[in-house]
């Protein structure tokens, strides 16, 4: 990933494009941002946005590097480009904040998800769950005679697919971790 | 080398090391261990002020005052919580603070012990950063590492919240170095930028320079550069409030301050330029009036050196990141480079069209009859204090504007006004840090009786350290920029904006020890101001004025800078319903 070495706030020639087109569009941009792994740093991250009016759709968080005491946290969000521009610099002059990078501009990425879904039922339903369940390859985690918890890995769509068809099968819960990213190639 | 001490001892030792000489705080509880360290020295001076909010303020007026960090020391839950509104005004004019606060000990974090409150979750918002420093080895190192990042890049408040327990433990002290931390804002901008802006500069044909308190922030070198960067090339240059100082007052291109009360030539010239160029500014709303009418034809450069302000509110066609000092050395390099161009003829033909405008004498009054004019008090403070080697705070509303339109300023670091946030309250406090700072300096607050009365109990300070700030109220027992904005948008309704069982101002200074002059009939102003500029020591000065004057200009909300009011009689009707929403 070598654009991760690009300088924070640099140039036009870097993540924060300073010469964006302007226009009312609402886009949506998977960001990753790269922090310190300190009390408090998501919280600086999500104060930001709420104080700021910006949208949430998912955020992830977790430890990626040991050593380096560096988390990398995930973040969908919408809006028009002037407001995604502002974002990344916003995001940028947090102090623990080493690295921003809006993935759907240095693209293409590929972006994953992790649910699971509890489905409960009996009979046909139990049946065409699990079928189906084997289509989308999501695999059986756990299971009683009346109930199945499937955990099914993919990009946002496909998890929301697979979750219109479990519900008239008996979907009771589902958890969704929210979606990991990471740009293609080397 | 490192030593050993206590948490407490290393507070002391790492502020004599970032060479801090004055501290304003005020004690409590939780910082009792750090307090008996400062008992034990003498090399950091100790300010007690009588209320948090005005240790945050004097730190302020210190650090713009004299471009070092300025410090203040609270205790933990009200003295913190009280330290919120200074810190949120250091944010907003990216003022360089150091806030230490004391905390319960760790094991009671979480325990609603007595004065506990949540200071870096309260304080984050309203910090470029903050800390909860929970081992005592990582004290130091803290510290320092605060200082940086409140001085690096845009200079902001910084937060360091220590517990009990660490102030009493004992740890390594180390000592400071160069930060390595990742941390580290880019100064230089991109010369690319900086050749194009160079080009833009040499055919502009009604070019205007733009200036702010990133000028005065980068420090008085980008002054210098500032000034000669203006002068070389001609052009005129207009400043924000916070800008004031960073271009002589008296300087052959200085138009005037811009904005909501600015001058009609700077707005003018703002509208109908060709190129902008924004130096450390940030088209605040106060600046830019309506968005969508804001200088239709020009050409726009932003030096700035926060990128998330370079297209926030207005796209700019030059974006250059770095420090104005950096930037501003490399635009002379370049320009004189290429053979120091302009384009002269037109850019006398654009001065002469602000001649034109400065005609019109936005800023002319007429005093007559008893009673003293705001304006003319103000006109006679700047005629008597000029040549003093003089330090103006403010506080919040009419006055402050008006201080900004009459008195002059001819260097950076004179000025201290709260801006962004505007923080009725701010100017007294702020003077005394600014008169520690400068001890035989003549420094006045100029204020308006309400706002003065939000941190009057700091008049406790000012006599016990003798002080000899001046307090130059302008009284019209008015809330006048509140009255001025109810006459205009809400029909002459004076909802609860006048100074009822106002003190007796002269008893007041007297029962702080201090001197109190009264002055109502304009025939006293100049003897007034004179025996309150020869008193050695802190006075009030309660100069009662028109109750009614508002401040003109006036670019009402939601409409743009060529539709100025220039007085009363142009007041009727002028805010549309959606121009009455903005603030």
């Amino acid at each position: 990933m070598s654009a991760l070495h690009i300088k924070k706030g640099a140039t036009r020639h870097s993540a924060y494009n300073l010469r964006p087109n302007f226009s009312d569009v609402q886009e949506r941009h998977t960001i990753a941002v790269l922090v310190e792994n300190e009390p408090g740093v998501l919280a600086r991250v999500i104060g930001l946005f709420s104080g700021r009016g910006y949208n949430i759709e998912s955020l992830t968080v977790a430890e990626v590097d040991h050593t380096g005491h560096l988390s990398r946290i995930t973040i969908v969000t919408t809006g028009t480009p002037q407001v995604i521009e502002q974002i990344k610099a916003q995001l940028g002059r947090i102090v623990s904040v080493h690295e921003v990078h809006d993935l759907t501009v240095e693209g293409p990425s590929v972006e994953r998800e992790l649910a699971m879904l509890k489905v409960v039922g009996d009979g046909e339903k139990r049946v065409e769950a699990l079928r189906l369940a084997d289509i989308f390859r999501a695999n059986v985690v756990d299971s009683t005679l009346n109930s199945f918890v499937f955990e099914i890995t993919g990009a946002p769509d496909k998890i929301d697919a697979f979750a219109d068809l479990m519900r008239p099968l008996g979907l009771a819960e589902i958890a969704r971790t929210g979606v990991a990213a990471l740009l293609r190639g080397d | 080398m490192t030593r050993e001490m206590t948490g407490a001892k290393m507070v002391v030792q790492a502020l004599k090391d970032q060479g801090v000489d004055t501290v304003f705080g005020y004690p409590g509880g939780a910082v009792l261990p750090i307090y008996d360290e400062i008992f034990l020295q003498n090399d950091i001076r100790h300010i007690l002020v009588r209320h948090e909010q005005g240790a945050v303020h004097a730190a302020e007026g210190y650090a713009r005052s004299t471009g070092k960090p300025g410090v203040a020391l609270v205790t933990s839950g009200p003295g913190a919580t009280n330290a919120v509104t200074g810190l949120t005004d250091a944010l907003l004019d990216s003022i360089p603070i150091v806030v230490l606060t004391g905390q319960v000990p760790t094991f009671m974090i979480g325990s609603d012990a007595f004065q506990e409150a949540d200071t870096v979750g309260i304080t984050r918002p309203c910090t470029k950063h903050n800390w909860l420093v929970k081992e005592t080895d990582t004290l130091a190192a803290t510290i320092h590492e605060a200082f940086h990042v409140a001085t690096a890049g845009r200079p902001g408040p910084v937060l360091i919240d220590i517990p009990k327990d660490v102030q009493f433990a004992n740890g390594e002290y180390q000592p400071p170095k160069p930060s390595a931390s990742h941390y580290q804002p880019i100064v230089k901008g991109d010369m690319e930028e900086i050749t194009e802006l160079v080009a833009a500069i040499e055919t502009a044909k009604k070019p205007v320079f733009y200036t702010g308190g990133g000028v005065i922030n980068s420090g008085p070198a980008a002054s210098q550069l500032l000034r000669e960067l203006v002068d070389a090339t001609g052009f005129p240059i207009t400043s924000t409030l916070m800008g004031l100082g960073a271009y002589p007052a008296s300087g052959d291109n200085w138009i005037g301050m811009l904005g909501m009360h600015g001058l009609y030539e700077a707005n003018m010239a703002m509208h109908d330029c060709d190129l902008m160029i924004n130096i450390g500014a940030r088209f605040d709303d106060r600046i830019t009036g309506r968005i969508d009418a804001f200088s239709p034809n020009s050409k726009k450069a932003h030096i700035d050196i926060d990128p998330s302000s370079i297209n926030k509110v207005i796209r700019v066609d030059i974006p250059i990141v770095g420090d104005v000092a950096h930037v501003l050395e490399d635009i002379l390099k370049v320009w004189k480079s290429r053979g120091r161009k302009t384009d002269s003829a037109n850019v006398a033909h654009w001065q002469a069209q602000i001649s034109d405008w400065r005609k019109v004498n936005c800023l002319a009054f007429t005093q007559e009859g008893k009673t003293i004019k705001p304006q003319h008090a103000l006109a006679r403070l700047e005629e008597l204090t000029k040549d003093h080697d003089r330090y103006i705070t403010t506080e919040v509303g009419q006055h402050q504007m008006w201080a900004a339109q009459y008195l002059g300023f001819e260097d950076p670091n004179r000025w201290m006004t709260s801006g962004g946030l505007g923080t009725m309250g701010y100017g007294f406090p702020a003077s005394i840090g600014v008169q520690m700072a400068h001890p035989d300096a003549l420094v006045i607050n100029v204020a308006g009786e309400a706002s003065w009365l939000m941190n009057m109990q700091e008049m406790g300070t000012a006599t016990q350290y003798r002080l000899p700030v001046k307090q130059f109220i302008l009284n019209n027992e008015r809330l006048g920029m509140v009255r001025q904005w109810q006459e205009l948008l809400h029909g002459e309704r004076y909802s609860h904006s006048w100074s009822e069982a106002l003190p007796d101002f002269v008893k007041l200074a007297e029962a702080f020890g201090a001197k109190g002059i009264l002055c109502s009939d304009p025939a006293d102003l100049d003897d007034a101001i004179m025996e309150m500029i020869n008193y050695d020591g802190p006075v009030i000065f309660d100069c009662l004025v028109e109750k009614h004057e508002n401040c003109f200009p006036m670019i009402p909300s939601g409409k743009a800078h060529n539709e100025m009011l220039l007085g009363e009689a142009e007041t009727q009707g002028v805010i549309d319903s959606k121009g009455s929403v903005l603030v």
